[in-house]
């Protein structure tokens, strides 16, 4: 385990994770220099972002930081005073894209997906019905060596046919298989 | 955990009596993956993800120079050494040496290194921060080799000695007579083709835990392809017998041959560490850099081809001389080797033909296996020679390949007969007509033609790729791996698949599920693969050589029959018309009586396949799945790029036991083999090291780079897997590389002849025909 730097003085530092409040105030938040990836995987153990290459080359370690998509390996956590943080942990249960990677095949070895799907809930809130080439434009900074892609942007040409947001469609998305 | 042979032998009995399972169309299912949701949500639990009470982590110390001698090893000032533990060769309690092909590999060097980014030293500690500055204040005093080798010809011409030769394996395979057909030729074409090295890439790097539990048993658990395989160097290296050393297999994210023989090695590490550290559990994952530079890549390869045909354009013979650079230690040399040397001659009858194939001996890091296993680098040779021969005889690539293909009754230059269940031209035909092929080849060649008149940089070139590929271990493999799986039952009628073969992506959690569902006559989510560990899983053999749905999928079938068996015979289950409750019932009355309820099978080979590894002839492989690729680039003179405009993949596979899946895995074994002919390319330090050991300068093809891959399946009977499936995890790999450089050397009217073709290979190519 990362050694817990003392919380820098000087004003709080705080931000929201998947909806629950952070602060150095608390202890929740260490050293501001820490990697927003070791904050998630060795502090607040959640550990659906990946760690794949650790120059932000890859996107396994993709979260959202205000909706926009970041690789949370590059980002010190004291960059994100006020923000909202969604990591895939974060992402509501019936947001289409879920059900859509799994009924598409869109997941082999499943390390890239967490990254993947986060990166595709950006693209369609830029974008509510993107065509291919906008697909393969947004995903582009996540890479999969399983899948070839094809699979993946079915899997997002098919929630961005099913329902813009999660929550907004009458009945709600199809859950996940379980 | 053994089923007692005697009530084996009933069972075995029982299976031949018993009526077929209600037939539920589970083969061919679309059914969705059963890892999805898990993976989906970031639930599913990597090695990386796992904490362990009291855990250190582990770091290695590894050579810098490419060989010599270890002199000496500093512990640099300002490091309180004495709160880390630290284990060397001298701490090795066993065998120092990983358990492959050969035992020539050290876990740990000792006194003589062969290649830079050799391990030498390990330490481990509970700060991950004070433990990389401990591994900088390590200095290694190496007295460096003074001619290193690092290529095929400086080890062929031994111009510096790696081993006594520098040559690991040499193999002949030959039929006929070559002087013979060499008379007959009456057009030769003669070509050296060569591929370069490819970093797997799987995105979650390489890493174990190892502890030793209450009861003092070692356990690691990882990443991996193989767990008997990392069974078999731990009992060696730690001298433990496989009662006290545990193998659990984690989530793997993404394999592809690297993590076949290399997490071996990274298990005995975390393993030496713990025990040194007395139990407490040690966790060492690699980072990306330290996992390229260190784990194997694909071989690089050179091939010499000289093959001659009739002015009709039959061949008449084929002299291929086939080299790998295997690296510094022999790993699995020999047998991508063999793999290689069989899949030379490509998919074509040729009477008089030789292939000569050496695995040689460098100073890179050792290579290892990468899907395809030597096969994609020399059915390129002779794909491209085949483009060369065409050319030479004034025929279109496609005429020379549909006079030369294999068909039912010719043999394979192994010796192998061609059965009369397969249709290659119908594979070749739906590739030419879903690509437009021949027409597009004419058009290409007037729309290049006027674009060159008229100054404009673009060209376009389409090229086509005919091959099959075997699918299993190669010759006698199979038979000496006697692979053996379970399927069990428990009171409530739910049924675990019990094997090794482990789950990185390719599917086997679902497609061995399917085919065990469909032979027991239950729904699928009534049955599950138990979490492999080999305290409770057989040894199903390696996840490698695209044998898991054919092979393990055979047994598991089989054993789930004989279970059928036993509670028809025993506990009453209905012979026909049963559904899960009756089959529930059925177990829990067995249940009432018998301590357990679970089959066994083991894998006997097709009476047909018989190999002689001694003069290289026979039946290589059970099933072999056939293709015709087909690329389509766009090459601009301006800058040089190549950019991929369409690709069309036809491929037989017997059955498709999940069309989803199979899909899935050719579309990424075709981004995978165009990776490896326009993105990546491994470049090596003065060291023989991979220099560019980072996903910043080592590229792989991302989504904008990948046009929609169409991929098309025929299904003829005739594999020797479940419903007749055959083996197709490879196959995807072999077909890229020749049809996208056919391809561009077809845009630019160039004669370019190694992979990758990288823009400044466009660039060369393209002068070379402007002068």
């Amino acid at each position: 385990m990362r050694a817990q730097a003392p919380a820098a003085p000087g004003p709080a530092l705080s931000f929201t994770l998947n909806g629950r409040n952070l602060s150095s105030a608390d202890g929740s938040i260490g050293a501001p220099t820490m990697r927003l990836l070791d904050l998630l995987r060795l502090h607040a153990g959640q550990t659906g972002t990946k760690e794949g290459c650790g120059e932000g080359e890859c996107g396994a370690c993709a979260v959202l930081v205000d909706g926009e998509l970041v690789n949370s390996c590059l980002v010190p956590v004291g960059q994100l005073h006020g923000c909202n943080v969604t990591s895939i942990e974060g992402l509501p249960r019936d947001d289409p894209l879920l059900s859509a990677f799994a009924r598409a095949g869109a997941a082999q070895c499943g390390i890239c997906t967490p990254g993947m799907v986060l990166a595709a809930r950006a693209l369609l809130e830029r974008s509510a019905q993107p065509s291919l080439d906008e697909v393969r434009e947004g995903l582009a900074g996540n890479l999969c060596r399983c899948t070839g892609y094809a699979r993946i942007y079915t899997a997002v040409l098919d929630a961005a046919a099913a329902g813009a947001s999660p929550g907004t469609q009458a009945g709600g998305a199809p859950g996940l298989p379980e | 955990m053994k089923v007692p042979d005697d009530a084996m032998a009933a069972v075995a009995v029982a299976a031949t009596a018993a009526a077929a399972a209600p037939r539920l169309g589970l083969l061919g299912a679309a059914v969705a993956r059963k890892d999805a949701p898990a993976k989906i949500l970031g639930q599913a639990r990597y090695v990386d993800d796992l904490v362990r009470p009291g855990m250190l982590h582990g770091a290695t110390v590894r050579t810098r120079c490419a060989g010599g001698t270890l002199e000496r090893i500093e512990f640099g000032p300002g490091i309180d050494w004495d709160a880390f533990v630290v284990v060397s060769a001298a701490d090795v309690p066993g065998i120092n040496a990983t358990q492959m092909i050969e035992q020539d590999q050290p876990v740990l060097a000792d006194r003589c290194f062969r290649h830079a980014g050799e391990p030498v030293l390990l330490l481990a500690h509970p700060d991950r921060d004070l433990l990389r500055a401990a591994v900088e204040a390590v200095t290694l005093h190496e007295w460096p080799e003074p001619s290193p080798v690092f290529s095929i010809d400086d080890a062929l011409a031994q111009r510096g000695q790696v081993c006594p030769g520098n040559v690991y394996r040499d193999y002949l395979m030959q039929r006929g007579d070559i002087a013979a057909g060499e008379a007959a030729a009456e057009v030769v074409f003669e070509g050296r083709f060569e591929t370069g090295a490819q970093e797997h890439v799987y995105i979650e790097p390489q890493g174990m835990i190892a502890h030793v539990d209450a009861a003092g048993v070692l356990v690691v658990e990882g990443s991996m392809q193989c767990p008997y395989y990392v069974l078999g160097t731990l009992t060696a290296v730690t001298g433990r017998d496989a009662g006290r050393v545990r193998v659990v297999h984690c989530t793997t994210g993404g394999g592809f041959g690297g993590k076949e023989e290399y997490p071996s090695h990274i298990a005995a590490h975390a393993a030496l560490l713990s025990l040194k550290a007395g139990g407490r559990p040690v966790k060492l994952v690699y980072d990306r850099s330290e996992d390229m530079l260190a784990t194997p890549k694909r071989h690089p390869s050179r091939t010499l081809v000289r093959i001659g045909a009739r002015r009709d354009g039959r061949l008449c013979f084929m002299d291929i001389d086939f080299a790998l650079d295997g690296g510094a230690y022999t790993t699995l040399s020999p047998v991508v080797l063999s793999r290689g040397v069989i899949h030379a001659p490509g998919p074509y009858a040729c009477a008089n033909a030789r292939v000569r194939g050496r695995a040689v001996a460098t100073h890179h890091p050792p290579n290892g296996a990468f899907r395809g296993f030597g096969a994609p680098q020399s059915i390129f040779a002779i794909e491209q020679a085949m483009d060369g021969l065409a050319r030479a005889l004034g025929l279109s690539p496609l005429e020379l390949r549909r006079v030369n293909m294999l068909r039912p009754g010719d043999r394979s230059v192994a010796g192998q007969p061609i059965d009369h269940t397969t249709d290659f031209d119908a594979v070749l035909d739906q590739a030419l007509r879903e690509s437009g092929y021949v027409a597009k080849r004419e058009a290409f060649a007037a729309s290049n033609a006027r674009n060159a008149a008229s100054g404009d940089p673009l060209r376009h070139g389409i090229g086509l790729a005919t091959f099959h590929h075997g699918a299993g271990f190669t010759g006698n493999g199979e038979v000496v791996l006697a692979s053996e799986a379970r399927v069990r039952a428990d009171v409530d009628g739910r049924v675990e698949v019990v094997a090794s073969s482990s789950e990185m992506g390719q599917g086997n959690t679902t497609t061995l599920c399917q085919v065990v569902a469909e032979a027991l006559g239950l729904p699928l989510d009534r049955v599950s693969q138990a979490p492999v560990d080999t305290f409770d899983v057989p040894d199903s053999g390696p996840t490698v050589a695209s044998r898991t749905c054919m092979v393990v999928g055979l047994i598991v079938e089989q054993a789930a029959r004989r279970l059928r068996a036993e509670l028809i015979e025993k506990a009453g289950l209905p012979a026909s018309g049963a559904d899960e409750h009756a089959f529930a019932a059925a177990c829990a009355r067995y249940l009432d009586g018998h301590p357990r309820l679970e089959a066994q099978a083991r894998y006997e080979p097709p009476a047909n396949v018989q190999w002689d590894e001694t003069v290289f002839q026979g039946s290589p492989y059970a099933s072999y799945a056939w293709a015709a690729y087909v690329a389509e680039v766009e090459v601009d003179l301006t800058t040089c790029e190549v950019a991929l405009s369409g690709f069309t993949a036809v491929q037989e596979v017997g059955k498709v036991v999940n069309p989803v899946i199979a899909a899935g895995q050719v579309e990424g074994g075709v981004v995978q083999g165009i990776g490896f002919a326009l993105f990546e390319k491994v470049s090596w330090g003065g060291n023989g090291a991979m220099a560019n050991n980072r996903l910043t300068n080592y590229i792989i093809p991302t989504s904008a780079d990948i046009p929609p891959v169409r991929v098309f399946f025929q299904e003829q009977p005739g594999g020797i897997g479940p419903a007749g499936a055959k083996g197709l995890g490879e196959l995807p790999m072999d077909g890229p590389g020749p049809a996208i450089l056919s391809a561009v050397n077809s845009a630019l009217g160039s004669r370019i002849a190694s992979l990758p073709v990288l823009p400044e290979d466009v660039m060369a190519a393209a002068a070379g025909v402007a002068s």
